[in-house]
């Protein structure tokens, strides 16, 4: 738990990063390599490691994390209005904001626990997401999504004497454009400072803490402890993750609109936690990539690529084949990510990283009749 | 006056919808112990069994048109009306109505199916793996209906007979400023019917007696040597039934879409734990009162001094009452608390 | 009098016009083991839900070191340095034994939240090897990175007692330590307590078991019928005719 465990982190964080960083090289052969695609697998991994540390450590599954992506990406677009077009300015604005909407949601939502605490979150990120759609639309822009104009102050970028061209700007890091490869680098190193957090967070004492509370609360509560601080720190990190997530989808493409916080987006990150791993490091990064992945496979389909596949068959059969596979694919694609979603849920209730355990289990259990205890506190390990 | 009396009355219709389909979720909750995501897509397969009926009846073939002389036309006519031109026409008029006929068979066995098939495997399983199965299964009928009936809503009518609307003021002498569509007051009826039934059904059989029974203490009916597991099954398909014909007698309202069942949801599962989890009283009345509420904010006087209030109301009175009062309007003691 | 440790005074409790609990006046003196007995459905377990602020009394007053406990969150009597160990295990099933232990012992050092919480676990080296050192001392030094959910139900009892003991309580109430433990587990149980004892802590036992009250405890209540029918040393206990009556009567010392 110490000294091993401590040296094999700095291995998983070394093995995490690379992995990362060379996205673009390894996700070749899979066609996967293009930036817009890596850059969802970036944004969605740091929302969904956000979430992990509320619901995975400790139990609370909030229904509304979308809330603070949606004003992740809001803050991050109207500092690229008013101040510049620099990113620094846009994630560091939106992770304060979305810390502030968590901190007030969570101190109420907080008081309740259980599917009281789901509706709770639930019952705000609707509301945030009505209000975005109608008496906030001087600042949402309502439907057609918040949008850079040309007539934007951009007071610091004005002070810079940073020309204004015919067209819109672009978003930059100290003048290196956010498009293409180098916004899914910037998306890349947040999502490794985003693990690496998570990963203290996780062996800290908090992280401890929050374990024992999704263990067993009442317990706690005769320990010595008020668990509510605790939790609506996890609560208020999280938050912060998922407008990290939120200010990055602005970065790589000015535009935030309310659909963002709709609660169907906020079921998606728990899919994606639940999909990889709850509970684990790794498992949410996972899960958000593989999800994304599908989507932009699934989705990619249409009825005349899939005739043209199955054009081997015979008339009949071709039909049959192309009406049954267009259920998962296309627009359908939303038909396979319920389906994947009741089969993890029925089958492997700890995700893919539980399956991976499960594998590692049988290799384990011939090569040493190790105790119950003993190979209990080996998956506790890993 | 006539303006609030008229704005409970709009309330009404929608508050309906809600009951019925939070009382159907909270039995199933109440008994199952299930927390049930997929209740909205039931009300939504209702919907959709009144748009089948309705385009098996009206599946059409072509006549000559007699009122075209000079040239040969032809029509598309259903095959019912131009077979039987007496009734025929009648029946199609109808159609809604009559699927409910239909609704009734298809929602129990659709109902059966979950609960044998999954809700079952559940019983013992976290909230949470509930809430996540159940919404898993809520997209994937979501998306099966969206496949083949297409995204766009599709209007059904009300019978011609009742296609209008009740002057209700008049009935009571109040002058000609309440006016009200005929089929709204009939959908408020209809809803009450259903909700007396399920109440007196529970009251008075002995089925009901265990039901009840099962609400407050699960364990103890099974030690009593019932055999609880049926009886789920049953109160699973009936929750099922409920909901199924919330949606039929609903879709001359709002025209059946593949999200409605979702949008429903959300609402009625903020309706049952306003009521209180676990009460069906409550749910009732939680659900009739958020109708109510919502009407009220959606008048314009209302929005101008708060403005988005229609947006957030029933949103925002279910924070409040969660707060103020932990168990909902009428929760019972453990429920729900661990 | 010696100094007075715990003092409930005067309390009363019923539930739906049942008296549990009547005229409790109860001191408990620095050091000592003070054990409560009585019959089943005697009180006991109300009584101690009182002094740890799980139930309310309907009126009077528990007393803790000066520091009046009633109406105090359960978090908040902890801190002031009353411990109660449950009846049945309450651990944290999915820690390790280790963490299990850790636990209470950062809860005792920070009370609250702290930021300083965010730092590696290498830095709480003081708190890991005083939770080593309890597990040790209680025979679990073996399996400290096992999880709690894994232990046999005698070994979740002795894990609790460390947890509790970890917190080096002022104040330790323990329910019924010995309930559903082998013979064989009760002695070890009863040796353990008797170190303890030897260290000078105040101890409250409820226990059902004789041998174990007679083998421990400095002075015994004896509560039945939710009053306090005597007050003692064991020998004095054992001797007084009401308490034979109302409960030596139906079990055989």
């Amino acid at each position: 738990m110490f000294k091993p465990s401590a040296l094999s982190d700095w291995t998983l964080f070394i093995l995490f990063s690379a992995a990362i960083l060379t996205m673009p090289i390894w996700l070749a052969p899979l066609g996967a390599n293009y930036p817009d695609l890596m850059q969802k697998f970036a944004i969605f991994g740091i929302f969904a490691i956000g979430f992990n540390i509320l619901f995975g450590l400790t139990g609370y599954l909030s229904f509304g994390h979308a809330a603070f992506l949606g004003v992740g990406s809001y803050t991050a677009v109207w500092s690229f209005k008013l101040l510049t077009m620099n990113v620094i300015p846009a994630l560091i604005f939106s992770v304060i904001m979305a810390g502030v909407f968590a901190l007030v949601i969570g101190f109420v939502s907080l008081r309740r626990s259980g599917i009281y605490f789901s509706i709770l979150t639930l019952a705000f990120a609707q509301m945030s997401f009505n209000l975005a759609y109608s008496v906030l639309t001087p600042i949402t822009n309502g439907e057609s999504g918040l949008q850079l104009t040309l007539r934007d102050p951009r007071v610091l970028d004005a002070a810079a004497g940073v020309a204004v061209g015919r067209s819109l700007p672009s978003t930059n890091l100290f003048g290196l454009k956010m498009s293409g490869l180098p916004g899914f680098y910037i998306c890349a190193v947040m999502l490794i400072i985003a693990f690496f957090l998570s990963m203290r967070i996780f062996r800290s004492p908090f992280g401890m803490m929050l374990k024992a509370i999704k263990s067993n609360q009442t317990r706690m509560a005769y320990t010595g402890f008020n668990t509510r601080p605790y939790l609506l720190a996890a609560f208020v990190i999280s938050g912060m993750y998922a407008g990290l997530a939120g200010s990055l989808m602005a970065v790589t493409d000015p535009l935030a609109g309310a659909e963002r916080m709709q609660w169907t987006a906020s079921g998606e990150v728990v899919l994606m936690t639940i999909l990889g791993g709850a509970g684990t490091l790794i498992g949410p990064v996972l899960g958000s990539a593989i999800i994304k992945y599908a989507e932009n496979i699934f989705s990619a389909f249409n009825t005349s690529e899939l005739r043209q596949i199955f054009d081997f068959m015979p008339d009949g059969l071709q039909q049959v084949s192309v009406a049954v596979s267009s259920m998962f694919v296309g627009e359908a694609w939303h038909f396979t990510l319920g389906l994947t979603f009741m089969i993890v849920v029925i089958f492997l209730p700890g995700g893919i990283m539980e399956g991976f355990r499960r594998i590692g289990g049988l290799f384990r259990r011939s090569d040493a009749k190790a105790g119950k205890v003993e190979s209990s506190a080996a998956a506790a390990h890993s | 006056m006539d303006a609030i009396l008229l704005q409970i009355l709009n309330g009404l219709d929608k508050g309906a919808a809600y009951a019925l389909i939070a009382l159907g979720l909270t039995l199933v909750f109440g008994t199952l112990g299930v927390v049930n995501f997929a209740h909205g897509a039931l009300f939504m397969l209702g919907a959709f069994c009144a748009v089948t009926l309705n385009r098996l009846l009206t599946i059409s073939t072509k006549i000559k048109d007699e009122s075209v002389t000079f040239f040969d036309a032809y029509k598309e006519v259903p095959i019912l009306e131009a077979k039987f031109p007496t009734w025929g026409p009648v029946i199609v008029d109808y159609s809604v109505p009559l699927a409910i006929l239909i609704a009734i068979p298809v929602m129990l066995l659709i109902g059966l199916i979950m609960e044998r098939g999954l809700i079952r495997h559940f019983y013992k399983r976290p909230h949470a793996d509930q809430i996540l199965v159940t919404f898993g299964l809520a997209i994937v009928i979501q998306e099966v209906i969206k496949h083949s009936f297409g995204a766009n809503p599709i209007p059904q009518l009300a019978p011609d007979g009742v296609a209008g609307s009740a002057n209700v003021g008049a009935w009571f002498g109040m002058g000609d400023n309440i006016v009200y569509p005929w089929w709204r007051l009939i959908y408020l009826g209809f809803a009450m019917l259903i909700i007396g039934a399920t109440f007196a059904f529970l009251k008075f059989t002995t089925f009901g007696m265990v039901v009840r029974a099962g609400m407050q203490d699960r364990e103890t009916v099974g030690l009593l040597g019932i055999d609880i597991q049926k009886r789920f099954t049953i109160v699973f398909a009936l929750a099922s039934v409920c909901a199924g014909l919330a949606g039929v007698m609903y879709t001359p309202i709002l025209p059946p879409n593949y999200h409605m069942g979702m949008d429903f949801l959300v609402l009625s599962f903020v309706v049952v734990v306003v009521g209180g989890m676990g009460s069906l009283g409550g749910a009732v009345l939680a659900g009739f009162l958020l109708g109510i509420l919502q009407s009220f904010a959606s008048m314009t006087e209302v929005k101008a001094i708060i403005p988005g209030i229609d947006q957030i109301i029933i949103y925002f009175v279910a924070v409040v009452v969660l707060l103020v009062l932990p168990r909902g309007l009428l929760g019972r003691k453990g429920v729900m608390e661990d | 009098m010696e100094n007075t440790v715990l003092h409930v005074a005067d309390v009363h409790k019923s539930f739906a016009g049942l008296h549990a609990l009547s005229d409790i006046d109860l001191s408990v003196r620095e050091g000592e083991t003070h054990a409560i007995i009585g019959p089943n459905g005697a009180g006991k377990s109300t009584l101690l839900n009182v002094c740890i602020g799980r139930l309310k009394p309907d009126t009077g007053h528990v007393i803790f070191n000066g520091e009046n406990l009633t109406g105090r969150a359960p978090h908040e009597i902890n801190q002031l340095g009353v411990v109660r160990v449950f009846q049945t295990p309450e651990i944290f099933p999915d820690l390790t034994l280790l963490e299990n232990v850790m636990v209470p012992i950062l809860a005792k050092r920070d009370g609250s939240f702290k930021m300083s919480w965010f730092r590696r676990f290498s830095s709480e080296l003081n708190v890991r090897n005083k939770a080593m050192g309890v597990l040790q001392d209680l025979g679990l030094g073996e399996f400290t990175n096992a999880m709690a959910t894994n232990l046999s139900r005698g070994d979740k009892r002795r894990l609790e007692l460390a947890m509790g003991l970890a917190q080096e309580p002022k104040l330790l109430l323990l329910d019924e330590p010995t309930a559903g433990m082998a013979r064989h587990d009760t002695n070890a149980t009863i040796d353990l307590l008797k170190k303890i004892k030897a260290g000078g802590m105040t101890k409250v036992i409820i226990e059902h078991d004789m041998h174990v009250v007679f083998s421990l405890a400095d002075r015994i209540s004896v509560l039945a019928g939710g009053r306090i029918i005597c007050q003692g040393t064991p020998e004095e206990v054992k001797n007084d005719p009401r308490v034979k009556e109302a409960y030596l009567g139906e079990e055989q010392v």
